[in-house]
Order: C-alpha cells, then sequence, then structure tokens
C-alpha cells in the first residue's frame, strides 16, 4: 500500500506527531467557564448579572462581618470603636448572650440546667436518629423528657419519675392484657398510668415535695431561644401520635370517627396558627373548669399540638392511601385483625414513605414557634423585639439580632432536613 | 356504659354480650358509640365551663358590639372609613387590606417562585447555585424573622423631605415615583368624562388579542402555518392610544408634586409601608417555596418526553411551551395552590410591621376594646376558614379537570 503512495504522494507521514496539550479553551477552568457560564449570550448576560448581584451582597456584608465589633456596652459605644467604618455591632449578641438563648427571666445560676437538657436532647435523639446505634439506646430516648422537664422546671424529681413509672405500669399493662384484645389493653393500660400519675401527683405535692427537689422554676420565666426548642421539641414529638390517630380516623370505616378527624383536621389546616394561639392566649380559660389555672405556655403548647397534629395526619393520610390494596388485603388475609394490621403491616411502610412529608411539617412547626412572640411571649424574636431593641442601649441594633435568629433557626431547618435526605436514602428499598 | 341500648337487642337472638367487643359486625358499632359518649361528654364539660366562666365574669355571648363606635383609625383602607365607623366596618376594612395583600403577594410569589425554579434547572451553574441559595436560605428562617427584617429594611428609606423644595436632594424616580419612609408615592390616574371609552377599548383590544392567539393556534395545529405575533402588541396598544388622543386625552394623571407642600409629597396615591414591606416578604418568602415546586414539577417530566420532542426538531423554547409545561403544570398547580393559601394565612402576621388587616382589627385592637375575645376570635377563624374552603375547593375542581383520563 505504503508503496503505491510513495509514486503518486509527495510526502506521506511516517511518525506520529508528539501528543499536545488540548488548546486551552478546551480543558481545566476555561472549557468550565465556556460551558457552565458563557455558553451563549443570554447565559453571559445572566452569568454577569449573578456576579454582580453576588458581589454586590458580599461588598457590604463582608466588611459588615469581618469590621465587626464585638466588645462594647452600647451601640455608642460600637459606633466610637468603629468610628465612621463599617462593620456590624456584634456585642449586643455578647452582651444579652444569655437572654437571647434564656429569656430574661431564668434565674441566672440555674442556665446550666436547660444547657444540661440540651445537650443531653441530642444523645435522646441519637438512636432515633441514627439506626446504627443499638436499640438498648432507647431506654434513654424514654426517660429523657421526664429527665429534661425535672432539669427546666426544677421541682422534686418525684413527680417526672412517677411519671414514667405510669408509662412504664402502662405498658407492662398493655403486654399483659393485650391477649385478650387490643381495646382491653388499652384501656387496662390508660386506666393504670393514670391511677399512678394521680398517686405520683399528690405525693410529689404532698409528703414528698422536697426530695432530690432543684429549685422551681416557674414557665412564665422561659423564654428567649429556650423557649423555641421546648415548644418545637415538644409539640413535634406529643403531635405524631396524635397525628397517626386522626390520619387512621380519616381513613376509617366508621363514619363518626370518619367525620369528626375529617372536620377537626379541616377546621385546624384552615386558620393560622395565630388564630389558635389567640385562642390559647384569651379564649381557652372559658373553656376550663372556673379556678384552673393553666399557665399559658402549657395553653400554647395544647394549641400547637392540635395545629401540628392537622398538618401530620394529612401527610400521613398520604402515606396510607399510597400503600398499595394489596397490603391491606394480604394484612386481612394472615387474619390479623385492625390493630395488628396496623401495628405491624401498614403503619411501618406508611410512616416510611412520610417521612420526608412529617420532616417538612416538623421543620415548618419549629419555625412557626417564632409566632408566639405576637402573643407577647419572650421568645428569641420577643426578646428581640421587647426588651432588648427597646432598651436604650441597643435601640437601633436591628441586622445583627435579626441576623443571629435568622442563623439559629437556618442551621437547625436545614440540618434537619439534610438529616432527613439521607435517611430517606438509606431507607430506600427499592430498587431504583 | 356502651353496653346499656345494646342489651334489649342482645336478649332476640343468640348474642352475647361480649359480642360487642369480639365480633367484627358489632366492634365497630361500639368504637363508634363509645367515640360519640366522649365527644358529647367534652363538649358538655367544654360548654358548661364556659357558661359558668361567662356567669362569673359577668358577660354573654353576643355580637351587638360589631355595631358600635370603633374609636380607631386604620393607617390603609380601601373602603371610606373614620374612627366614628362601627367595629363591623373596622373588620370589613382589615378584610379587604388581608384579600389585598394575599392577592399581591400571590401575584408577586408566583412571577419570583416561577422566575426562581426555572433559573434554579439552568445550566448556568452561577445562576443555578444563587437561586439555591435563595431558596435554602428563604425556607429555612421562619417567616415572621422575614417580614420583619423586611418591615426594617423599607423603614430605612429617606424621610419625604428629600423629594422636596425646589432643589431637592433626590429627584422623582423616573419623574414618577418617590421611595419614602411612609412608603411608595406614585401617580394617580384621574378619570375624566370619556374615560370610560378608553378603558372599554382596552378591554375591546385584549379580547381580540386573546382571539388572535386562539386562531393562531388553530391555524399552527390544522394547516402548519405559523402566523406572526406582531398583531399582538399592535393590536393591544394602537386602538387604545388612539382612541385616547381622539378623545382629547380624558385621563390624566395625578403627580406627586414636591412643591405643594413642606412636609410631605402631595398628590398621587400612597402606599403605605406595612403594606409594601408584608407584601415583599410574603413573596418573597412564598416564592422560595414555590419555586421548589416549580422545580419538582419539571423535574417529574421525564426527560424522554424532551428527546422525543428535540427528534421532531422542536426548538428549546417551542419544547419547554409545548410540551414540558403543559405536563409539569398538572403537577405544578396543585402545591401552588396550597402555597396561595399558606400565603393568604401567612398574612396574619400583618400586625408584626403595623399592617391592618383582619388579624389586626377584629382580632387586635377589636378584641381589646371590647373585650369580646370568644366572639372576635370565632369570627376571625370563620372568615379564614371560609377562604381556606373556597380555595380547596377550587382546586377540586381544577384537579377533577386535569387528572389524567385513562382508562
Amino acid at each position: 500500500m505504503s508503496d503505491t503512495h510513495a509514486e503518486s504522494v509527495a510526502y506521506v507521514r511516517d511518525t506520529f506527531i508528539p501528543q499536545q496539550e488540548p488548546p486551552v479553551r478546551e480543558k481545566g477552568v476555561v472549557k468550565w467557564m465556556r460551558e457552565n457560564l458563557f455558553s451563549s449570550v443570554p447565559y453571559t448576560i445572566l452569568s454577569l448579572l449573578a456576579l454582580w448581584a453576588i458581589w454586590s451582597i458580599l461588598s457590604s456584608f463582608l466588611p459588615w462581618l469581618l469590621n465587626g465589633v464585638w466588645n462594647a456596652s452600647s451601640l455608642s459605644e460600637c459606633r466610637e470603636t468603629l468610628d465612621g467604618a463599617r462593620g456590624g455591632c456584634f456585642a449586643v449578641l455578647s452582651e444579652r448572650w444569655n437572654q437571647l438563648l434564656f429569656g430574661f427571666a431564668y434565674p441566672s445560676e440555674f442556665y446550666w440546667r436547660p444547657t444540661l437538657a440540651f445537650v443531653l436532647l441530642f444523645a435522646a435523639a441519637a438512636p432515633v436518629l441514627v439506626p446504627m446505634l443499638p436499640r438498648k439506646l432507647l431506654i434513654f430516648t424514654l426517660v429523657y423528657p421526664f429527665l429534661a422537664y425535672w432539669l427546666i422546671w426544677g421541682g422534686t424529681i418525684v413527680a417526672p419519675i412517677m411519671g414514667l413509672v405510669g408509662l412504664i405500669v402502662g405498658a407492662v399493662v398493655f403486654q399483659t392484657l393485650s391477649h385478650r384484645g387490643f381495646a382491653i389493653g388499652v384501656l387496662g393500660a390508660v386506666i393504670s398510668a393514670i391511677a399512678i400519675w394521680w398517686i405520683g401527683g399528690s405525693l410529689a405535692g404532698g409528703p414528698l415535695s422536697g426530695v432530690m427537689a432543684l429549685e422551681q422554676v416557674e414557665s412564665a420565666k422561659m423564654g428567649g431561644f429556650m423557649l423555641n426548642m421546648i415548644l418545637g421539641t415538644v409539640c413535634v414529638s406529643l403531635s405524631l401520635p396524635f397525628g397517626i390517630l386522626l390520619a387512621l380516623g380519616r381513613q376509617s370505616k366508621l363514619p363518626i370517627i370518619r367525620v369528626f378527624s375529617v372536620c377537626f383536621i379541616e377546621f385546624i389546616r384552615g386558620v393560622p396558627l395565630i388564630t389558635l394561639l389567640f385562642v390559647a392566649n384569651v379564649v381557652l380559660a372559658y373553656f376550663l373548669p372556673p379556678g384552673t389555672n393553666f399557665d399559658l405556655i402549657l395553653r400554647v403548647i395544647i394549641m400547637i399540638t392540635m395545629f401540628a397534629s392537622a398538618y401530620i395526619a394529612e401527610v400521613i393520610r398520604g402515606g396510607l392511601a399510597a400503600l398499595p390494596r394489596g397490603q391491606y388485603e394480604a394484612a386481612d388475609s394472615l387474619g390479623l385483625d385492625y390493630a395488628q394490621a396496623m401495628r405491624l403491616i401498614i403503619l411501618p411502610q406508611a410512616l416510611k414513605i412520610s417521612i420526608p412529608g412529617i420532616v417538612n411539617v416538623a421543620v415548618g412547626l419549629f419555625k412557626d414557634t417564632t409566632l408566639v412572640s405576637i402573643i407577647s411571649m419572650f421568645d428569641v424574636i420577643g426578646m428581640i423585639r421587647g426588651p432588648i431593641l427597646s432598651s436604650t442601649e441597643w435601640s437601633g441594633v436591628y441586622w445583627e439580632l435579626y441576623g443571629f435568629a435568622a442563623l439559629m433557626f437556618f442551621v437547625i431547618c436545614y440540618g434537619i432536613s439534610q438529616y432527613s435526605q439521607w435517611l430517606e436514602r438509606r431507607l430506600a428499598t427499592d430498587h431504583r | 356504659m356502651s353496653s346499656a341500648p345494646d342489651t334489649s337487642a342482645g336478649q332476640a337472638g343468640g348474642f352475647r354480650l361480649s359480642m360487642l367487643l369480639n365480633d367484627t359486625r358489632y366492634r365497630g358499632l361500639t368504637f363508634q358509640f363509645i367515640a360519640l359518649a366522649v365527644i358529647i361528654f367534652l363538649m358538655f364539660w367544654l360548654g358548661t365551663n364556659l357558661v359558668r366562666n361567662l356567669a362569673a365574669a359577668g358577660l354573654n355571648i353576643s355580637f351587638r358590639f360589631l355595631g358600635e363606635t370603633a374609636n380607631y383609625d386604620i393607617g390603609q383602607s380601601l373602603i371610606e372609613y373614620s374612627s366614628q365607623s362601627t367595629h363591623m366596618r373596622a373588620a370589613m376594612v382589615g378584610l379587604l387590606n388581608t384579600l389585598l395583600v394575599a392577592f399581591l403577594g400571590c401575584v408577586l410569589a408566583t412571577i419570583i417562585g416561577v422566575t426562581a425554579g426555572v433559573l434554579r434547572l439552568s445550566k448556568n451553574w452561577l445562576v443555578a447555585r444563587l437561586m439555591s441559595a435563595y431558596v435554602e436560605a428563604f425556607r429555612n428562617v421562619p417567616v415572621l424573622i422575614w417580614i420583619l427584617v423586611i418591615g426594617t429594611v423599607v423603614s430605612l428609606g429617606p424621610s419625604p423631605k428629600v423629594y422636596l423644595g425646589d432643589d431637592p436632594e433626590r429627584g422623582l424616580f423616573l419623574g414618577l415615583f418617590a421611595f419614602t419612609n411612609r412608603g411608595l408615592t406614585a401617580p394617580a390616574p384621574v378619570f375624566g368624562p370619556g374615560s370610560l371609552w378608553v378603558v372599554l377599548t382596552l378591554v375591546a383590544s385584549i379580547i381580540g388579542v386573546i382571539a388572535y392567539l386562539k386562531h393562531r393556534k388553530k391555524t399552527l395545529f390544522s394547516t402548519g402555518t405559523l402566523l406572526p405575533t406582531w398583531p399582538v402588541p399592535a393590536l393591544l396598544i394602537v386602538p387604545t392610544v388612539l382612541v385616547f388622543f381622539i378623545l382629547g386625552q380624558p385621563i390624566k394623571l395625578d403627580m406627586p408634586d414636591p412643591l405643594a407642600n413642606r412636609f410631605n409629597l402631595q398628590g398621587g396615591f400612597e402606599i403605605g409601608r406595612p403594606l409594601i414591606a408584608l407584601w415583599l416578604a410574603l413573596s418573597v418568602y412564598t416564592g422560595a417555596f414555590i419555586a421548589e415546586n416549580v422545580r419538582a414539577g419539571i423535574l417529574a417530566i421525564s426527560k424522554g418526553q424532551t428527546e422525543a420532542a428535540a427528534a421532531l426538531g422542536l426548538r428549546p423554547r417551542r419544547i419547554m411551551n409545548l410540551v414540558v409545561l403543559p405536563q409539569a403544570l398538572r403537577v405544578i398547580i396543585p402545591p401552588l395552590i396550597s402555597q396561595y393559601l399558606n400565603l393568604t394565612k401567612n398574612s396574619s402576621l400583618a400586625i408584626a410591621v403595623g399592617y391592618t388587616d383582619i388579624t389586626a382589627t377584629l382580632g387586635g385592637i377589636t378584641l381589646n376594646q371590647t373585650g369580646r375575645a370568644i366572639e372576635c376570635v370565632l369570627l376571625l377563624m370563620l372568615f379564614y376558614l371560609l377562604i381556606s374552603l373556597s380555595i380547596s375547593a377550587v382546586m377540586n375542581v381544577y384537579n377533577a379537570s386535569v387528572a389524567l383520563k385513562e382508562r
């Protein structure tokens, strides 16, 4: 072949050209930028606009952040230190740190108690959140609510212990009676638990009120970010069981239970949370027996729990509806009764499908706990708008305070949603 | 207690009492009876408590206070209102204000949300990241904080004085608008005689444009020829402008006048600062959620659809308009409507920036002045419930109309 060409073609290359680098525009940063930022005229304009937006945000934000003053006792002192330069007055955060976290009334010598409760919250949440951990740790999760109550509110340890004992006795009674039917088991458990609680209540109020007692702190003294955390965790955990019950009620074949569930859910979902908080603040007292004195925080917890359970019920209803009919029929054909079928077959699957939705509701609810500041409770927003911004030293320090509150919520909410995505991937059993 | 009414039935056949709990035929009835008894007992308990508490406080349930004089002023109202008006009137003002901010918010939130959602899917790395940052920042921070922050931003505007005098520090924006710490002052249209005809012409041209677009689509689908788009703006503008000038410019603008008054801009109409703050905050916040819905909707359309359309030779914009969007809308609209509902409910936080919506009038000042807590909160809840139920009714109708007709 090459011989014939040797006659007709003037030149035939018989060596390889040495390998060369790809052209600049086809490699590395330049290629990436050409493809991702400047691939066409509209994209270029968009990119330039985005660059301008980022630059204008950073150019005012960064000096404010980096040049900030952390040590001052008032805004005017901050301004003196800054001397006309741009910079934030973060001294308000360091000076009012405790108020932002615990409110203005919580006794400062007891700050370690809510702090400890907060740290233990992670330990209690870990076995629920991370499925790899040994199951035995769940015992601590069970103990935690009572421990946290004792730490934050104080009082004798007898009350939370009796609360826990009531729960355990209820569970034991349920176990022993449940072979005679689910309903009988539940009934027995409820009655025995209430009996224990009643005894415990009279013991803790009377003869044993001094046993291992921490100094009592009234609910009215709760405030700051602690209040948001309390409301968020308590209401989300309480609303889960109620939400499941409501969802099952809405799916139920029994008309009275179904109608009641539908009415409750639609009513709660149809009104804004703030009207329910108004109810807690000014109306609920009319509906309680004369002379009972529920404190505001408890009334708010009741209303927010009702609110959250309606939303969670809708999410779980979606999960129940998404299960194929075959699952229900398979449970029936195994001879399981309603309670067994729900507990063993339907709910585990339905709850798994509903995890993203439940997390959304939880995040939304945690954000909505800031609404209590409107009914003049001093959560973190209430503290900022009330005592801090209206003080003579710090009036006018908006950005630092709102930025701080926003950051706290962002960290927690973003963390939760990232966690739920991780959990979703982990629990995925289908092959996609 | 549950067995009492059923014992008579038990004597009739082979019925034993234990069947009430163990026989699936009767167990449902037992549970319902227990539930009903519990509910009735609860209602009765709450009711007697209410009666006793009201009697103790010397109160009664009465809506007569709605006819009394309100004695308070409202910053911004769409209807005639003075402090001598009744509480009923004040509630109406609040109601209209709620609907106003909800409507404005829904429009702006949709624009922001759709833009951000589409841009988040853009191949432009920088823009996509920027939009992700926007969505995450707004979704993970409470709406109340955003309302307060944006309320503060708006309140930092200049005092109206900078626009005043012969030689103002600042000129009006485009010669028309003034942003001050009181809000936005904009030119107000003044309708003179004959302006009805101008408006009617505009309406007629809009109908014409819609008809033309329908005709255009029809010819495209039946013959394949694509009619030009230039008649659309022409049809929209030319007749109205012609009529406007033929009738001798019947609609005039009442401009904000920097010279008429020494303390504030006179003329034009003022959109109050609270409305602007609440409107922007709700729109930007809800926009982040809508962006996620839009993104999810577009991603839900399988890539095969886009590729099939491309294989047919459609251009990218056509693919978006004719193939992807019509299918994505079916996924997007239901959550979109529930976002509208959320926006409406979140507008009840108006009180935080001093906007007088129904929560601030009926649930705030009226409640505090009259002390009629139960009545006010009840009316407030009914109002929101009415809005929610009507929006979900609309949603159900829509869902039924776009549901895939299968089998």
